[in-house]
């Protein structure tokens, strides 16, 4: 067995993942190419494992499994994120969210009808 | 200097995983992202069994092409993504392909150079989950508990951001409430 191979390909994964996240829109695609780079970090980590004598064994096979559960953790709070955005603005594109926006401009989107409904209570004042 | 049936195997599933990553960050249909990027991980994991690392492997299939795919998927359908082909899907590509090709060939060129053509003796039998067990309950058992602190951190992480009525100001709750259910309707 020729350890470079998988080497070589882990590097061509994290590299997709690199272009991926730097070209894609939509947050959705981003995630999945962050998928793209941590997988590749494990078939780094498989490979050491089972090619590299080390003084604790398959200590690199259960850092994959570390990693694979971040990747769960991740995708759950990230989709949460996603789905926050989408009611927020309608849309998931990364490149329309200004960052120095205040709440109180995103959640009034449509402000005429929150107006309208808002105006008889106290809840009005406060905008 | 030989290639042998492993060599072939590794070379062949690589290519897999490669080609669909291609596609993955290239495709304009969303949903069919998320398809490659099944392809992709399953070329994965058929690396890992062909690397010896058999519990890592099933772990990657459960783990990773059943919910963290399913959970994209979900995202893509919750998001109301176009099915069909849209083009306003990448920004101009430059900046990408010259950081990702750079991080890509400059990483590959690292590890061929420290690696060259060295062989190395597969391993003659696989690792079970009976050495994994023991060695992350002997050695690594402190990472596994902060591992599932930070589950249990993640999980309600995601249950306060997608309710909209924990963290919000007083006077902004009903308010918040009263839109949502407006555009539910």
């Amino acid at each position: 067995m020729h350890p470079v191979i998988p080497y070589v390909v882990a590097a061509g994964l994290f590299g997709l993942g690199c272009y991926g996240v730097l070209v894609r829109r939509n947050a959705v695609l981003l995630l999945m190419a962050v998928e793209l780079m941590l997988n590749a970090v494990n078939l780094v980590f498989v490979t050491a494992d089972t090619t590299v004598r080390a003084a604790l064994p398959h200590s690199g096979q259960v850092f994959a499994l570390f990693v694979i559960v971040l990747a769960a953790a991740e995708v759950g709070v990230g989709l949460a994120i996603v789905l926050q955005l989408y009611r927020l603005r309608r849309s998931v594109v990364v490149d329309e969210v200004l960052l120095d926006e205040k709440i109180d401009d995103v959640a009034g989107l449509d402000n005429d009808e929150t107006a309208r409904h808002a105006a008889p209570g106290p809840t009005g004042a406060a905008r | 200097m030989g290639i042998e049936p492993v060599d072939v195997l590794l070379a062949g599933l690589g290519a897999i995983a490669l080609g669909a990553g291609v596609l993955v960050v290239s495709t304009r249909h969303i949903v069919r992202a998320g398809l490659w990027l099944v392809v992709t991980l399953g070329a994965t994991a058929g690396l890992y069994l062909v690397l010896t690392a058999e519990l890592v492997a099933w772990v990657q299939v459960l783990l990773y092409v059943g919910a963290v795919v399913v959970l994209l998927l979900f995202a893509v359908m919750l998001t109301r993504a176009p099915i069909g082909a849209s083009d306003d899907l990448d920004r101009p590509r430059w900046a990408g392909l010259l950081i990702g090709g750079g991080a890509g060939l400059g990483l590959a060129a690292l590890l061929v150079d420290a690696y060259r053509w060295s062989r190395v003796e597969s391993p003659r039998t696989g690792t079970g989950a009976e050495q994994i067990g023991a060695e992350v309950f002997r050695t690594w058992v402190l990472p596994f508990e902060v591992l599932s602190v930070l589950l249990l951190a993640a999980l309600i992480g995601a249950i306060v951001i997608s309710r909209p009525d924990i963290g919000s100001r007083p006077d902004n709750r009903s308010e918040i409430g009263r839109q949502e259910s407006r555009r539910e309707s």
